[in-house]
C-alpha cells in the first residue's frame, strides 16, 4: 500500500444487500487495482445485478460501503461518476434519436465535449458504419447493444461496470468487446463485469468474486489460454 | 444554468419533434375538453362567460396530467433515466431540464390556442389577455409540480392513477389563482393580486419541486 498507483482505488467494505427481506449476501470485501479485471460470478437471483448496481451507486447497501480512492462514493458523487461508466442490461439508447445523436447525448451526461469525428470513429470501429443515419428503433438489439458500447467507449471513463455486456452479441462482436476490455485494462483501466458466457483474456489480471449467500470470497486466477 | 440542464432540454425537445402525435393529442384534449362545456350546458352567453375562466383552467390542468405519467416513464424503461442520474452533474438540473422541455412541448401550445377558446366562451378581451397572462405563470406550475409527482410514481404498478389522486391536489391553488384573475378582471376587481399570489407559487414550486423530483427519482431507481 505504499505506492499510491497499487493501491486499490475501488474497495468494498463488509458489503450486504438484501431484497424484499431476503438476504442476497453480506460480508463481502474486495479491491480493485489498475489494471485488473473483476468478474462477478453466481447462479440467476444471486445478487450480480444487485451487487454492481450498489456500485455505481444507484443502489444503497444495506450495511458496508463502497469507497472510491479511499472515500465513500455516497461522499464523492460528481468525482466518482465522472471516472465511471455503467452499461446495464438497458441500453439507455433512445428509439428515436440515430447512433450520432445518442452518443452526442451520452458525451454530454459525463461533461465532455462531443467531438463528431471521434464518434463516427469510434461507431465504424464497432461494425455500425452502414447505419449512422437510421433512427436506433430501426437497429437489431445487438446493434443497439453497440451503439451502448460506443457511449461507453467515448465516456472517457477509468472503472467501467458492466452488466452482461455479451448478451446478444455475434460472435465478431464478442471478440471486439474483449479486445475492448484488453486495451482498457492494458491502459490502466478498470473493469468489473458480470457474463455467463466464456471469455478470452488472455494476458489480463482477472479477479473473481462469487456472489451469494453461502461463500463471497475473492478468487485470485491467473489466466491460462 | 448547467451544461447538463441544456443537453436534456435540447435532447427532450428532439425527442418530442419527432413525436408530434403526443403533442397534438394533449392540445387536442384541451380543446376538446373545453368545447364540451359550451355543448353540455347550452348557449347562454352569461352562463358562458362566468364559467369560462374555471373551465377553461380545469381543461389545462388535466391536459398537462396527460402527458405528464410518461414524463420519465420513457427514460426509465429504456435505461437512459439510469444514465442520466450517474451524470456527474446534479440530478436537479436533469428535473429542471425535464420540466422545462415538458412546458415547451406541452404548456406553450396550451397558451396558444387559449385565446381561440375564451371567445367561444364569450370572454371580453381584456379577459382573455389575463387569461393568457394566468396560464403564462401557471403552465410551469403544472409541469415542475408534476415532475415531482411523476417521479414518486415511477415504476409503480397503476402509477398513472396514482400520479393523478397526488398531483390534483396539489394544482389547486394554481387553479385558484389564475382563474381568479380572469374572474377578478372581468368584475372590475382587477387581476394583479391573483397573478402575484400565482408568481408567488411558482416560485415556491421552482424552489422545492426540483429537489423532491431528484430525491425520489433517486429513491424510485434504487
Amino acid at each position: 500500500m505504499t505506492d499510491p498507483a497499487l493501491a486499490p482505488a475501488l474497495t468494498i467494505h463488509d458489503l450486504a444487500c438484501e431484497r424484499s427481506e431476503r438476504l442476497l449476501f453480506k460480508g463481502l470485501s474486495f479491491g480493485l487495482s489498475a489494471s485488473q479485471l473483476l468478474l462477478v460470478q453466481g447462479g440467476n437471483g444471486q445478487g450480480k445485478t444487485s451487487l454492481l448496481r450498489l456500485l455505481t451507486g444507484l443502489g444503497r447497501p444495506d450495511a458496508g460501503e463502497v469507497r472510491w480512492r479511499g472515500e465513500s462514493i455516497a461522499r464523492c458523487r460528481d468525482r466518482y461518476h465522472r471516472e465511471m461508466a455503467y452499461l446495464g442490461h438497458a441500453n439507455g439508447i433512445k428509439d428515436d434519436l440515430t447512433p450520432v445523436e445518442n452518443l452526442r447525448f451520452h458525451v454530454a451526461l459525463h461533461g465532455r465535449l462531443f467531438e463528431q469525428a471521434q464518434a463516427l470513429d469510434t461507431l465504424k470501429r464497432l461494425g455500425l458504419s452502414r447505419c449512422l443515419d437510421l433512427p436506433c428503433r430501426a437497429l437489431s438489439f445487438g446493434q443497439r447493444r453497440r451503439v451502448a458500447l460506443s457511449a461507453l467507449l467515448l465516456a472517457g471513463a477509468s472503472l467501467w461496470i458492466l452488466d452482461e455486456p455479451l448478451t446478444g452479441l455475434d460472435v465478431t462482436a464478442v471478440a471486439l468487446v474483449e479486445g475492448l476490455i484488453r486495451d482498457h485494462l492494458h491502459a490502466g483501466g478498470m473493469v468489473v463485469a458480470t457474463t455467463h458466457q466464456v471469455m478470452n483474456l488472455a494476458g489480463v489480471d482477472v479477479q473473481r468474486l462469487v456472489v451469494g449467500p453461502s461463500a463471497a470470497s475473492p478468487v485470485n486466477a491467473a489466466e491460462s489460454h | 444554468m448547467g451544461h447538463f440542464f441544456w443537453s436534456v432540454l435540447l435532447r427532450d425537445l428532439t425527442l418530442a419533434g419527432r413525436r408530434r402525435s403526443d403533442w397534438l393529442i394533449a392540445v387536442f384534449f384541451f380543446v376538446m375538453v373545453s368545447s364540451l362545456f359550451p355543448l353540455g350546458v347550452g348557449p347562454e352567453p352569461e352562463l358562458l362567460k362566468r364559467i369560462g375562466p374555471g373551465v377553461l383552467w380545469v381543461a389545462a390542468t388535466l391536459a398537462s396530467l396527460l402527458s405528464l405519467s410518461r414524463l420519465f416513464e420513457d427514460d426509465h424503461r429504456d435505461g437512459s433515466l439510469e444514465q442520466m442520474v450517474l451524470s456527474p452533474a446534479s440530478t436537479v438540473q436533469l428535473v429542471l431540464g425535464k420540466a422545462a422541455a415538458h412546458w415547451l412541448v406541452y404548456g406553450i401550445p396550451l397558451l396558444l390556442i387559449a385565446p381561440v377558446l375564451g371567445i367561444q366562451f364569450n370572454l371580453p378581451s381584456d379577459a382573455i389577455v389575463v387569461l393568457v397572462v394566468s396560464l403564462l405563470m401557471g403552465t410551469p406550475i403544472l409541469s415542475l409540480l408534476g415532475a415531482a409527482g411523476a417521479a414518486l410514481t415511477l415504476g409503480l404498478r397503476g402509477g398513472g392513477v396514482l400520479l393523478t389522486l397526488l398531483i390534483l391536489p396539489l394544482y389547486i391553488p394554481a387553479l385558484i389563482f389564475g382563474a381568479g384573475a380572469v374572474d377578478g378582471v372581468m368584475a372590475g376587481t382587477g387581476a394583479e393580486a391573483h397573478l402575484s399570489l400565482l408568481g408567488a407559487f411558482l416560485l415556491v414550486s421552482l424552489l422545492v419541486a426540483p429537489w423532491i423530483a431528484a430525491a425520489s427519482l433517486r429513491v424510485s431507481l434504487e
